[in-house]
C-alpha cells in the first residue's frame, strides 16, 4: 500500500500566513499535549505564540512552568530564541461573564449574572465549553497580539459537538423559541398573556409543567435581560466559524494507532472537507517501532521455544503430553468417521522436548538467569512488539485506504508523561523530524 | 450487590469496552442484564459486531450460561419525548415543540436536562419490574461519560433539583438521585498503569465522594504480560552481549549480531515502562477501592476479546459484590 505523504511541520508552523492551529480528536489521544508541544516549537522557531488549552491535565500545565493556567494568556519561561510562547486554559463561566460585562450596562449585567438559569447554563452544559472556546478563540484573534494561535478542543462527546454547538447555542439564542419564551415578559407578564394566540400560551404553559413555573420565570427573566446581545451571540458564532474556513487556519487531527481513536479521526476528517474547513494533516501520536524490524513476530517466537527446549524443561514437555491426551480424548469423542483425519496426526509416544540437538543447559548460573532463558525473553519480547506495529499498521493502512490525501505525521510512543518543556520540545522535534521516523519503521 | 454499574474512565482507556465485558460477566448463569450507551458514539454496536443500535433495547449476545445481553443506545431526544407522551399524552404538540426548536433547547442547551433524561431512562430500567413483580433486568450497566465529567454527570440532577424547584422535571430528578445515590450503584472507573489517567482517576474519585455518589471499583485495562527480568537486561554487558549473539544463532536466528543492540533497547524501553507502571500500581492501590486488573487483548479488541475480559472480571468478581 502507497503511504501517506509525510505532514510537514515546520513550513505550516514558519509560514506567516498561518494564524491559528486547531487540534481535535478524540479523548486521551495526546491532543492538548500536541497542542503544548506545537505552540512551543513555533514560538522556538521565532512565532510569538499563544496555546489556548481546554482543561489541562495538571502535569501539562506544569510542563510549561504555570502552575494554575487560567484565563489570561501566562507567558511561559524557559523558551529559547526569539519567539514568545503564552499559554491560558479556557475558563468558560468567565469567558461568560466578560461576554455579559461587556456587552451589557452594569445593572443589566448584575441581573444576569445573578439569574439561577444562567448560572448553570455558564458553569458548562452541554454545548457551553465549546461555545466558549470559540468565543475565547475569536477574542484572541480579535486582539491580533499573536502570530499564531495554537487551540486544543474541547473533549466532545462526539466530533460533531465542537463545529455544531456554537451554531446551535448561537441559533438557539437568536431563535424562534427564545422569542416565544421572551414574549410574555417583554409584554409585562400576565397582562401581556391576551395578547399570545393559542400555540403560544400552550407552549408555554406545556414548558411551565415540565421545568416548572418558577425554573420558567428565570430562563424568562435571563432571556429578557440578554435581549440586547442575542444579535451578538448570532453574529460572534458566524464569525467565528467563518475564521476557521479562512486561509489562515489549519486544522490538525489528533489520533493514536487504535481503531477507535481512527474511526473518529477519519470521521473527523470527512466533517471537517464537509464544512470546507481546511485540513493540514493528521498527527498519530505514540507509534511504536523497532530497530529490528527484519525479524518477524513468528520467527522470533519460534526462536524463543527453541531456546525453551533447549533448556530441556520438562515442565514444557509435560504441557504438551497433556495437550495430546487432551487432542487424544476429543478424536475418541467424535467417533469413528473422523478417523481418516485423525490418522496422520495420532500420536504416538508423547516424545515431545529438546530431542533433536544439544541440550544446552544453563550457562551462566552466576547471572541468576541462563542466557537461554534471558534470550527467550528478549525474543518474546520483541514478537510481542511486532504484533504491536502489524497491529498499528493495520489500522493505519486503514486509515490511509479511506484518506490517501491526508497527510500524515507519525510521532513515536514515549515511554513516560512529559514534565517539562524539554519533554515538550522532544515531541516537537519528533513531529517535525518524518523523514527519519518514517525510514525507521 | 449493585443493580446499577456504571463504568467511566479517562478517554482511551477502553471504558467502552470493560462496560461491555462487565454486561457480559453479570449475564452468566441465566441472568438479563441491559447494557445502556449515553454518549451517541454506537461503539456498544461496534464492539459486538452488530448492526447501529436504534433507541430500542435489544439483545445482542448471549452469555456464558444462558444469560442475556440487552443493549440500549440512548438518545436524549426521543427520551424527552417518550416522557412527554408518558406523562402528558403530547402526542402532537411534541413535534410542535421540536419543530419551535423547543426540544432541542431542552436536550442541548437547558442546564443539565440532556443527563436528566439520559440517568433517567437508565434509572427507570433499573427499576423497572415485568409483570411477575420480578426486575426485567438483573443489572443495568453504562457506559458512562469519561472520568473528567462523570460526576457532574451523575450530579446533574441534584443540580437541576435546585434549578427547578418544583413541577415533572424537579420529580423525575430526585427520583433518579434516590436511584443513584444508593448502594444499588456503584461507579466503578477505568485506567491504564499511566501516569494521566491514574491522576484522573484519583481525582474523580475524590469528586465522587464529594458528591456522595458511591464508588466501586478501580478497573486496571490493558496490563501488559510480564514478559522478562528486568534485573537480568540490566546485566547484559561486554561478554553477555556476545553469550546472547551466540544463543540467537543457536535458535536459528540469522544476523543475530546485529540484533543484540536493538533487542536490548527495546528491553530498556520495556524495563523502564515496567518501573512506571509499578509506581502507578502503587498510586492506584493506595485509592482505598478495590482493583482489577484486565490483560491487553494483543491481537486488537475483538469479539473473542470481549469474551474474554468478561471471564476475567467474572473471576475477579467484579460488580458481584
Amino acid at each position: 500500500m502507497d503511504a501517506a505523504a509525510p505532514l510537514d511541520i515546520d513550513p505550516l508552523l514558519d509560514d506567516p500566513k498561518t494564524r491559528i492551529v486547531v487540534c481535535c480528536g478524540s479523548g486521551g489521544v495526546g491532543k492538548t499535549t500536541t497542542a503544548a508541544a506545537l505552540g512551543l516549537r513555533a514560538a522556538e522557531r521565532g512565532r510569538k505564540v499563544v496555546v489556548l488549552t481546554i482543561d489541562p491535565a495538571r502535569r501539562l500545565a506544569q510542563s510549561m512552568g504555570i502552575d494554575s493556567l487560567d484565563n489570561t494568556p501566562r507567558r511561559v519561561k524557559g523558551v529559547e530564541g526569539d519567539g514568545e510562547l503564552h499559554a491560558m486554559m479556557l475558563d468558560m463561566k468567565r469567558t461568560f461573564d466578560e461576554i455579559v460585562e461587556a456587552h451589557a450596562d452594569p445593572e443589566r449585567a448584575r441581573a444576569i449574572l445573578s439569574n439561577p438559569f444562567y448560572q448553570s447554563l455558564s458553569a458548562g452544559f452541554a454545548g457551553t465549553q465549546e461555545y466558549m472556546a470559540m468565543e475565547k478563540l475569536g477574542q484572541l484573534r480579535a486582539r491580533d497580539e499573536w502570530d499564531l494561535i495554537v487551540v486544543d478542543t474541547p473533549p466532545s462527546r462526539s466530533a460533531l459537538d465542537f463545529l455544531d454547538a456554537p451554531k446551535r447555542l448561537g441559533s438557539f439564542l437568536d431563535g424562534k423559541f427564545i422569542r416565544l419564551l421572551m414574549a410574555p415578559a417583554k409584554m409585562g407578564g400576565r397582562a401581556g398573556m391576551k395578547f399570545l394566540n393559542v400555540g403560544m400560551s400552550m407552549m408555554t404553559g406545556t414548558l411551565g409543567k415540565l421545568l416548572g413555573g418558577q425554573l420558567l420565570r428565570d430562563v424568562q427573566t435571563f432571556v429578557a435581560a440578554m435581549d440586547t446581545m442575542f444579535g451578538g451571540f448570532r453574529t460572534r458564532a458566524d464569525a467565528t466559524y467563518r475564521l476557521l474556513q479562512a486561509p489562515g487556519t489549519a486544522f490538525l487531527v489528533v489520533a493514536a494507532p487504535e481503531r477507535d481513536a481512527l474511526r473518529e479521526a477519519a470521521y473527523f476528517v470527512e466533517r471537517l472537507a464537509a464544512d470546507t474547513m481546511p485540513l493540514a494533516g493528521l498527527v498519530l501520536n505514540r507509534v511504536h517501532g523497532s530497530g529490528a524490524a527484519r525479524l518477524s513476530a513468528e520467527r522470533a517466537l519460534a526462536a524463543a521455544e527453541h531456546l525453551d527446549e533447549d533448556r530441556g524443561g520438562e515442565d514444557r514437555g509435560e504441557g504438551r503430553g497433556e495437550n495430546l491426551v487432551d487432542g487424544r480424548i476429543v478424536d475418541q469423542g467424535s467417533g469413528k468417521a473422523e478417523d481418516r483425519g485423525t490418522g496422520g496426526s495420532s500420536p504416538e509416544a508423547p516424545s515431545p522436548t529438546g530431542s533433536e540437538d544439544s541440550a544446552s543447559q544453563d550457562s551462566a548460573p552466576e547471572h541468576g538467569v541462563s542466557v537461554d532463558r534471558l534470550t527467550a525473553g528478549l525474543l518474546r519480547l520483541h514478537a510481542e512488539r511486532m504484533q504491536v506495529l502489524a497491529r498499528e499498521q493495520r489500522t493505519r493502512d486503514r486509515f490511509t485506504a479511506l484518506h490517501p490525501e491526508v497527510p500524515v505525521a507519525e510521532v513515536a510512543a514515549l515511554p513516560g508523561d512529559v514534565h517539562d518543556l524539554a519533554g515538550l520540545r522532544a515531541i516537537g522535534e519528533r513531529l517535525a523530524a518524518q523523514e527519519e521516523t518514517a525510514g525507521a519503521l | 450487590m449493585s443493580r446499577l454499574q456504571v463504568v467511566s474512565g479517562k478517554g482511551g482507556t477502553g471504558k467502552t469496552t470493560v462496560a461491555a465485558a462487565l454486561a457480559l460477566a453479570l449475564a452468566t448463569e441465566g441472568k438479563r442484564t441491559l447494557l445502556v450507551e449515553v454518549e451517541g458514539r454506537q461503539g456498544i454496536a461496534q464492539l459486538f459486531e452488530a448492526e447501529t443500535l436504534p433507541y430500542e433495547e435489544r439483545k445482542i449476545a448471549v452469555a456464558p450460561g444462558g444469560g442475556e445481553v440487552h443493549a440500549l443506545a440512548i438518545d436524549a431526544e426521543r427520551a424527552l419525548l417518550d416522557y412527554l407522551q408518558m406523562f402528558y399524552k403530547l402526542g402532537s404538540a411534541g413535534r410542535a415543540l421540536k419543530k419551535l426548536g423547543a426540544i432541542d433547547f431542552a436536550t442541548t442547551i437547558a442546564p443539565g436536562v440532556r443527563d436528566v433524561l439520559l440517568t433517567g431512562k437508565a434509572c427507570e430500567a433499573v427499576r423497572r419490574k415485568d409483570k411477575h413483580g420480578r426486575y426485567a433486568y438483573d443489572h443495568v450497566v453504562m457506559d458512562a461519560p469519561p472520568t473528567g465529567r462523570i460526576t457532574r454527570f451523575l450530579n446533574v440532577n441534584d443540580e437541576v433539583a435546585g434549578l427547578a424547584k418544583i413541577g415533572p422535571i424537579h420529580n423525575q430528578a430526585q427520583a433518579v438521585m434516590r436511584v443513584l445515590k444508593s448502594p444499588e450503584t456503584a461507579v466503578h472507573l477505568v485506567t491504564l498503569l499511566e501516569e494521566m489517567p491514574v491522576q484522573e482517576t484519583a481525582d474523580g474519585i475524590a469528586e465522587l465522594r464529594a458528591a456522595d455518589l458511591p464508588t466501586g471499583a478501580v478497573i486496571v485495562n490493558m496490563v501488559r504480560p510480564h514478559l522478562l527480568d528486568e534485573e537480568a537486561v540490566r546485566g547484559v554487558t561486554g561478554d553477555r552481549r556476545k553469550e546472547v549473539a551466540k544463543a540467537l544463532t543457536r535458535a536459528g536466528v540469522t544476523g543475530s549480531a546485529k540484533l543484540v543492540t536493538p533487542l536490548l533497547q527495546e528491553a530498556a524501553e520495556h524495563a523502564e515502562r515496567v518501573e512506571l507502571e509499578r509506581e502507578q500500581r502503587a498510586v492506584v492501590g493506595g485509592l482505598g477501592l478495590p482493583v482489577h486488573e484486565l490483560p491487553l487483548i494483543g491481537e486488537g479488541m475483538d469479539l473473542a476479546g470481549l469474551y474474554r475480559l468478561a471471564a476475567e472480571l467474572r473471576n475477579s468478581g467484579v460488580g458481584s459484590k
